[in-house]
């Protein structure tokens, strides 16, 4: 038992905790650029003209529809044959970002398209242009409705961030797998990788429901 | 560029055979799942505190942990500690099945929720018995309000599936991988995987569709559908 | 009611007309709006009123026709047009107020991003605009928790403190329960005294009948015939205006 309590605490923990960090940074340079690409398309999509809106629709229809991982390993493993290089965290970073905000883009699109047309006919009347319209009219209403999707996504995000360690970037779930195979400890070392999980999921969601509180306002939702 | 035609053309046979485990992994996982997550649903609503309890923390479980995590959490730990020695295939079929199982349950859950006590208060009234009731009124409902969240679980599970590649299960993206490394070229391999994935992506949306409609009992409302 | 009527037209308007899927909506329809003038829009539903003031505002480009705002053609360039529609005020059936904005916010935001006033200027005059509909103290309210009555007098101060040079008015009273209808038709009536040029197209006849210089009888996409109340409500030149007025006076009342 002490051998066992001496393993977590001197050897499981501090490069779990290495780990953690990484995977932090992870998801904190993923979610914000995650989500303005998603306004983006979004906003191309319902707005754009033909070609504009098609494309979106493509990336979106890519992106939603093929594994994460298959997307990282091109980025990764794939474009450095045509003379792109990436580190393994840059390389998971912009897989993140690419394919969360088609998830994102999709809940933001739906948002949108729930917006009453009254609401875009009295901007213009007041004199706005369409993109103010859109900016200080369509948007704020359009995200607070897209919260609740955004934010699932934002979790799923957390927990896809493990993905980077296929692409051999070391992070929460890496830095596990190593441990666990050197000192051949599976089971209670992923355990306390899935409880940090656990945990990150707890606090991201509590996070966001706070947000989500914050900016209600009533009547919109 | 013929040459990359021609590399990924002779690759396509090797390829398409990993599509086929992949539709193994999904069709597994999807069954086990649907086979779980009905009587966890059922449990959650209907059964005591105890099993829903218990029911709940499964799911907090299996939903909390990302894939890859538990795919190494029952590959390498539990299921050995369990004196089970499972093969890579089988091993990723249960743990996508067990955390399938998870989501599927809610997904059914909020059906039966959707339904409104009047269902089961009528088949009662009727003198049925609650399992009765739950299987002959609740469930056929359910289930086909539940058709559009499922097929969104699908294409979930299709896309997690190529995460069974980091415990060597030879399914369509280990394939690519594999050529990948042997021919150097990367980029038209990991694309025509892509695409595969994509076609089974779509593809297997519009037949659950196709179901849906097949199924569809006139005047009922359906939920929306993901993707 | 008898008001100065100046002799500057404020609008004109000539042969507009839109069609909608290969069916023609409006047929040409032409008038003048004078400076202090209340015109007042009637006719059956369907007939194109609400497209009528759409096009004037641009929000619908009409197929043909023109449109002068103060002696200047009313063209629908990009920039031109926003300069435009912040001169017209429009007032709309089921208010449009911006949803996540207060009562304030929503008279604000048009001075702030599109008049680029200043932050203070702005909410000293959005507070002035809402003072003048009786809605000082729900400045801070969330349109959701405003009653209809109290939204349609937002929406009013709203399109007022663009300073418009005419207010278009569509149906302003038709999405409100009855007792309701009595404090918007008060607002307006108020504008009129104050010699604030309008447009309105309403099926209250009695306040029609008390607001407006001129009532024009639209139908099927055509201005029937036009003239002051008393002659319009008294002697009408057609049987149809007077099934109509007949129709109206039963469903909605004086
Ligand atoms: N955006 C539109 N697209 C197609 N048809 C329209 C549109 N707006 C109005 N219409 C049609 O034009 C006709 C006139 O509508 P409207 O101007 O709203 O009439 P009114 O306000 O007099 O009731 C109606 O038949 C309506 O169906
Ligand atoms: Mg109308």
């Amino acid at each position: 038992m002490n051998e066992f309590y001496y393993f977590i605490r001197e050897i499981l923990l501090p490069s779990l905790f290495e780990g953690t960090l990484v995977t932090i940074k992870l998801i904190i340079f993923s979610i914000p650029l995650g989500l303005i690409l998603g306004v983006l398309i979004a906003v191309g999509r319902v707005y754009g003209n033909r070609i504009i809106s098609f494309l979106c629709a493509v990336y979106v229809i890519f992106f939603r529809g093929t594994p994460l991982l298959v997307q990282l390993f091109i980025l990764y493993y794939g474009l450095p044959s045509v003379g792109i290089f990436f580190s393994p965290f840059v390389a998971a970073v912009i897989g993140f970002i690419l394919c969360s905000c088609a998830y994102h883009s999709e809940y933001i699109r739906g948002a949108i398209q729930s917006i009453k047309s009254g609401q875009m006919m009295a901007a213009e009347a007041l004199g706005m242009s369409r993109v103010q319209a859109i900016l200080y009219i369509i948007l704020p209403q359009a995200l607070r409705r897209a919260i609740p999707g955004c934010s699932n996504e934002i979790i799923y995000l957390v927990k896809y961030s493990s993905l980077a360690f296929m692409v051999t970037c070391v992070e929460l779930t890496g830095a596990g797998k190593i441990i666990a195979t050197r000192y051949f400890k599976y089971t209670e070392v992923f355990l306390v990788v899935g409880i940090i999980y656990l945990l990150m999921v707890s606090v991201v969601t509590k996070f966001l429901d706070m947000l989500e509180k914050k900016l209600e306002i009533p009547g919109l939702g | 560029m013929v040459e990359n035609f021609l590399m990924i053309f002779q690759a396509l046979p090797y390829l398409l055979r990993g599509s086929l485990v992949t539709i193994g992994l999904v069709g597994g996982a999807l069954f086990l799942g649907f086979i779980m997550g009905i009587p966890m649903a059922v449990g959650q609503v209907y059964g005591n505190k105890l099993i829903a309890n218990l029911i709940f923390f499964y799911v907090w479980f299996f939903r909390g942990l990302p894939v890859l995590v538990l795919l190494f959490l029952f590959y390498f730990g539990l299921f050995s500690l369990m004196g089970l020695n499972l093969p890579a295939f089988t091993s990723a079929i249960l743990v996508l099945g067990l955390r399938s199982a998870a989501y599927q349950s809610q997904i059914f859950r909020g059906s039966i929720q959707s339904l409104g006590e009047g269902q089961m208060l009528a088949a009662r009234s009727l003198g049925m018995s609650k399992i009765q009731a739950i299987w002959n009124i609740i469930l056929p409902q359910a289930l086909r309000i539940s058709i559009p969240g499922w097929s969104n679980e699908y294409s979930i599970i299709l896309k997690d599936s190529a995460v069974s590649y980091a415990i060597g299960v030879m399914e369509l993206l280990t394939r690519a991988n594999f050529i990948s490394t042997r021919t150097y070229k990367p980029m038209p391999v990991f694309l025509t995987c892509a695409l595969i994935f994509l076609l089974l992506t779509y593809g297997g949306v519009k037949v659950l569709n196709l179901l849906e409609k097949k199924v569809r009992i006139p005047g009922y409302a359906y939920g929306r559908r993901e993707i | 009611m008898q008001k100065g009527i100046d002799k500057v037209v404020v609008l004109e308007v000539e042969d507009i007309h839109k069609k909608y899927r290969g069916q023609d909506i409006l047929k040409g329809i032409s008038f003048k709006v004078r400076k202090g003038e209340t015109k007042v829009i009637i006719g059956p539903s369907g007939t194109g009123k609400s497209t009528l003031l759409r096009c004037i505002n641009q929000l619908t480009i009409p197929d043909k026709g023109r449109i002068w705002l103060e002696g200047e053609e009313v063209i629908h360039t990009k920039k031109n047009i926003n300069q435009f529609r912040q001169k017209m005020g429009m007032v709309f059936q089921d208010f449009n107020l911006f949803d996540h904005l207060t009562a304030l916010g929503n008279v604000e935001i048009g001075l702030t991003r599109v008049k680029r006033m200043d932050k203070d200027e702005a909410r000293q005059k959005a507070i002035e605009e809402l003072k003048k509909v009786g809605l000082e103290e729900q400045a801070n309210l969330y349109p959701a928790q405003l009653s209809g009555g109290q939204k349609q007098r937002v929406s009013i101060a709203r399109a007022l403190a663009m300073d418009p040079k005419v207010m278009l008015f569509d149906e302003p009273t038709s999405a409100l329960d009855p007792e309701l209808i009595g404090e918007v038709l008060e607002v307006i009536k108020n504008l009129a005294i104050q010699g604030m040029t309008m447009i309105l197209v309403t099926h209250e006849m009695g306040f029609a009948r008390s607001v407006a210089n001129e009532i024009i009888f639209m139908e099927d996409g055509k201005i029937l015939e036009s003239g002051p109340p008393y002659q319009l409500f008294n002697n009408p030149k057609y049987e149809r205006t007077k099934r109509f007025l007949k129709k109206i006076t039963e469903l909605y009342g004086e």
